[in-house]
């Protein structure tokens, strides 16, 4: 970490301290970022902006408060010290508040490749031409694509600080980079709109621009002339991207403040099976390069692999500190910041593949639905009732027959992660969760 | 805390704490912008932010937020270029203006002159006390209380969590339309989750509201009462909740905040951006036929008080009363100014951004469909096998295809025209060009929703409202489990 952030933290921590508080932490964030849509080829918004925050944590005794700030005049970070000292005199106490044990925080930090630093940085008329080519890709794969929602370039790098009032500080740097295309196919007045992304934290890890732009140009092209099936209860075939939005699910669940609130389905689960043999969920923090790595979480603890569910049985939590105490654990060092506080998260979540080709997931289906988009809120994370809205693609005898939308696939995540029979071989970690894809014996598909 | 003069002078706010006044602003549009771009604007934003959470009976989180920045935009043609930065030094603030027209410069003029904003701001929500200045001990008070009424409300519930939030922005805006207005936002919601347990069954219930009110009006007729014992209601009742129904059927929605089915089926379709761009379903549609006669839609960001509600809106145009649908007949969209130009059509109030780090976008503000005529039980009445449902969690919608989609997580069956079993959550989806024209009855119990409604696009969020009176939706497809 660079003097400037150390000084800084430092002196809001004294002060913190001098105000009477018995203990405090501090996480500073400092990012630049960049982006440029491009729409029908022209340039449509370019962003830049530069911002920094502190998010503080004060303790007093057992109960605390925290603050955040954007501006950090010295006026003004006086100014919030002040107020969450003040806070944490009016919360209550908390005995299992307070922050980790110092020798437990991390010592040395790795080497994980979360920074680029191939130069030279491209113009902004470089950056913008990416997105340009992107976008061009796509509308130049079939003449069904008759419009565009645009591409997008974007990068970002940052700075992350974090100290404590017991002396410790330390701090690492990222960069990520990514590009995305929206083009919208259609025929006989029929629009159907679809997108595809690449996402890195080093400029050269991007997929080629054309090819993100095919990519989404055929996802679009293969929804028009879509329709709703029967309401019947089939096989459904869950793509990479829509199979990895159910770990998030597993892993809202098992998170320490869901366990605490006993508002989770994975309730008193912990060493139970709650998924098919098959199934490996994990999360690794310390994947060299990947988005989702990070040396140490939100409370200074370094980051690691965790097996969350191995082979069917729930092995681990996701905790915290306090979420940890609360359950009489300890961490599994899951703490991310925010300006609220200190809640859990996930690094790089991943269910590891299995040994089938999608092509043959999708060829043992006789009639079922190959998922590829879900929309809405309809997962409930304290009884796993699942209900949202779909589209994808009709199978009919081991074939994707015709796309269908305007239907819903509802279960329970319990019963489809135990009715999990079939795993692709096709993971990939493109983002910060992934999955390969999924097969679950049968769901409630409802249409017509 | 913010001054007490900020409440009435958002101009002397920024001058007085950042030094920046209009002045500088307009002279910061002047030599960078003017004359090189159709339309620029400075945005600055100061914003205090508070969060109590009760749990477990003790205060589990107090924290307190500020954020401060400004954003610059040039646009020329289609192009808009956008800076912002945190820091309110003069030099930022043009340095970011550089950035934005280096961005926006114009490669082709288009002669097009910016809508200057017309008309006066509003006056919707100036209040005694601003709900984040009110003392501390009086809310955690409250909190408390409310604790001890939701698990006094039944022996199942075994959890509660209850929390306050407490905002106010202040922003001023300049444009080189030579229009300068600021204005002063307080914004609270209070939020009441329970969780209820029994024989090993558990479920989650959540009530709540707020708008752009004072402290005292979650003690207006005991309303944190109400919000407490319905939080509790809800849970409980879902642990007797059967198997949701899947499949084609006639839906019922109650009034208020199922009006969220406007803000997805037919809102964001409306909104001025995709329409431009010819990427909604329902772009090229003015004039025609989009529902039943029965159904007129409106958003209207100027009803005091409401969380959906703007004085002016981002980009300083005042809000308004906008027909969106008049007796089935689709009127209009939602514009913000760029959108508006290149359309050749009036802003319409609609410009919002989530902070100074988001260029305006075409939003809805507060979106319902006025009262009809019906008896909401002849509506129940008329139903010889259905869903009713009365609350919803969130929705969303593929404003391309039209496909959206909102979750139920209060309904009911019913049966022979009476409202029978509880229903586990479902999803309805539907068509947003046709869902309207399923409406085959009207009820003359318009409401608004209690003020908890956030809306995104684009990853940015805003506060909004909805309100519907109680319809009948003929041939809405229910995502259940029960085939």
């Amino acid at each position: 970490m660079s003097d400037l952030d150390a000084t800084l933290l430092t002196d809001v921590l004294k002060r913190a301290t001098a105000r009477g508080a018995t203990a405090a932490d501090g996480f500073l964030i400092e990012e630049q970022s960049f982006s440029a849509s491009v729409r029908l080829g022209q340039v449509d918004t370019v962003t830049h902006s530069r911002e920094q925050r502190l998010a503080l944590r004060v303790f007093a005794g057992r109960a605390s408060a925290a603050a955040s700030t954007s501006d950090l005049s010295r006026e003004s970070l006086e100014r919030v010290v002040d107020e969450a000292t003040a806070l944490a005199r009016v919360t209550s106490e908390d005995p299992h508040a307070g922050l980790p044990d110092a020798s437990e925080l991390i010592q040395h930090v790795p080497e994980l490749g979360l920074e680029d630093h191939e130069g030279p940085e491209p113009t902004p008329e470089e950056k913008i031409e990416l997105a340009r080519r992107a976008e061009a890709a796509a509308l130049a794969a079939d003449p069904r694509i008759t419009n565009s929602e645009g591409a997008e370039y974007f990068d970002r790098r940052a700075r992350y600080a974090y100290a404590t009032s017991q002396g410790f500080a330390r701090g690492y740097s990222t960069s990520s980079f990514g590009l995305t295309v929206s083009p919208v196919a259609s025929k006989n007045g029929e629009m159907q709109r679809d997108a595809w992304y690449t996402y890195a934290r080093r400029r050269r890890a991007l997929e080629a621009a054309e090819s993100v732009g095919r990519t989404a140009a055929a996802r679009a092209l293969r929804r028009l002339g879509a329709r709703k099936v029967k309401t019947a209860e089939v096989p459904v075939i869950f793509d990479p991207d829509t199979a990895a939005s159910l770990l998030r699910s597993v892993a809202g669940a098992a998170s320490g403040p869901s366990l605490y609130r006993r508002a989770s389905f994975l309730l008193e689960r912990l060493g139970t099976r709650i998924a098919a043999p098959a199934v490996t969920i994990v999360d690794d923090g310390l994947v060299p390069g990947a988005l989702g790595s990070r040396p140490f979480d939100g409370e200074g603890l370094a980051t690691r692999r965790t097996v969350l569910v191995g082979e069917g049985k729930l092995e681990s939590y996701l905790l915290d500190t306090y979420s940890g105490r609360k359950l009489g654990r300890p961490s599994t060092h899951h703490a991310t910041r925010d300006g609220g506080g200190v809640s859990v998260g996930t690094n790089n979540l991943m269910l590891l593949p299995g040994p089938a080709s999608p092509d043959e997931l999708i060829g043992s289906v006789k009639s079922g639905l190959y998922v590829t988009e879900l929309i809405g809120f309809g997962v409930n994370g304290v009884t796993g009732d699942y209900s949202r809205g779909a589209a994808g693609l009709w199978i009919e005898d081991g074939r994707l027959a015709f796309p269908v939308e305007e239907i819903t696939v509802a279960g329970n995540l319990l019963e489809m992660f135990e009715h999990i029979d079939g795993i692709g071989n096709d993971l990939v970690l493109r983002d910060r969760v992934a999955a390969p894809t999924l097969r679950i014996a049968r769901m409630v598909v409802a249409g017509d | 805390m913010t001054d007490k003069l900020a409440r009435r002078e958002p101009e002397r706010f920024f001058s007085d704490r950042f030094s920046v006044t209009p002045g500088l602003m307009e002279r910061l549009l002047g030599d960078n912008l003017a004359g090189r771009v159709d339309d620029a604007d400075i945005y600055l934003e100061y914003r205090v932010n508070e969060e109590l959470v009760l749990e477990e009976n003790v205060v589990k989180k107090a924290s307190r937020h500020v954020s401060q920045g400004a954003g610059v935009r040039a646009q020329s043609g289609a192009r808009t270029g956008y800076a912002h930065t945190d820091d309110l030094a003069m030099r930022n603030l043009e340095e970011a203006a550089r950035q934005a027209r280096a961005i926006a410069d114009r490669s082709g003029t288009s002669g097009v002159v910016a809508v200057p904003g017309r008309g006066r701001p509003h006056d919707l929500y100036t209040l005694a006390e601003a709900p984040i200045v009110t003392e501390l001990a009086r809310k955690l008070d409250l909190l408390r209380k409310i604790d001890t009424a939701c698990r006094a409300a039944d022996p199942r519930v075994a959890q509660v969590i209850v929390a306050l939030t407490s905002e106010e922005v202040v922003m001023l805006i300049a444009t080189t339309s030579g229009w300068t207005v600021g204005d002063v936002r307080p914004l609270t919601r209070l939020n009441v989750t329970a969780i209820a347990e029994d024989g090993g069954r558990r479920e989650i219930g959540s009530f709540g509201g707020g708008g752009r009110v004072a402290f005292d009006f979650y003690l207006e007729a005991e309303r944190w009462k109400r919000f407490a014992t319905e939080a509790a209601r809800q849970a409980t009742l879902k642990l007797a909740a059967v198997d949701a129904p899947a499949g084609a059927m006639t839906v019922v929605l109650g009034p208020g905040w199922p009006g969220i089915l406007l803000h997805e089926a037919i809102g964001h379709g409306l909104e001025g951006d995709f329409n431009r761009k010819g990427v909604s379903a329902f772009a090229g549609r003015v004039g025609q036929k989009v529902a039943s006669e029965l159904v007129t839609v409106v958003d209207d960001g100027t009803i005091a008080n409401r969380r959906g509600s703007l004085n002016v809106d981002d980009e300083g145009t005042p809000t308004r009363r906008n027909v969106l649908i008049e007796n089935g007949i689709l009127r209009g969209y939602m514009q913000d100014r760029l959108n508006a130009r290149l359309m050749g059509e009036a802003a319409t109030g609609n410009g919002r951004r989530e902070s100074y780090a988001h260029p305006p976008l075409p939003r809805m503000t507060n979106t319902f469909m006025l009262a009809g005529q019906d008896d909401p039980r002849d509506i129940l009445g008329s139903v010889k096998h259905g869903l009713y449902a009365v609350n919803f969690g969130g929705g969303q919608v593929d404003i391309t295809s039209g496909k959206f989609v909102f979750s139920a997580s209060e309904a009911y069956l019913i049966e022979d025209g009476r409202v029978t079993k509880p229903v586990k959550g479902a999803t309805l989806i539907g068509n947003g060009p046709d869902a309207l024209t399923r409406v085959s009855r009207v009820g003359h119990d318009l409401a608004l929703d209690e003020g908890v409604g956030t809306c995104g696009k684009d990853g940015q969020s805003v506060p909004v409202g909805v309100g519907l009176p109680t319809i009948r939706l003929d041939g809405m497809t229910v995502g259940g489990t029960a085939v």
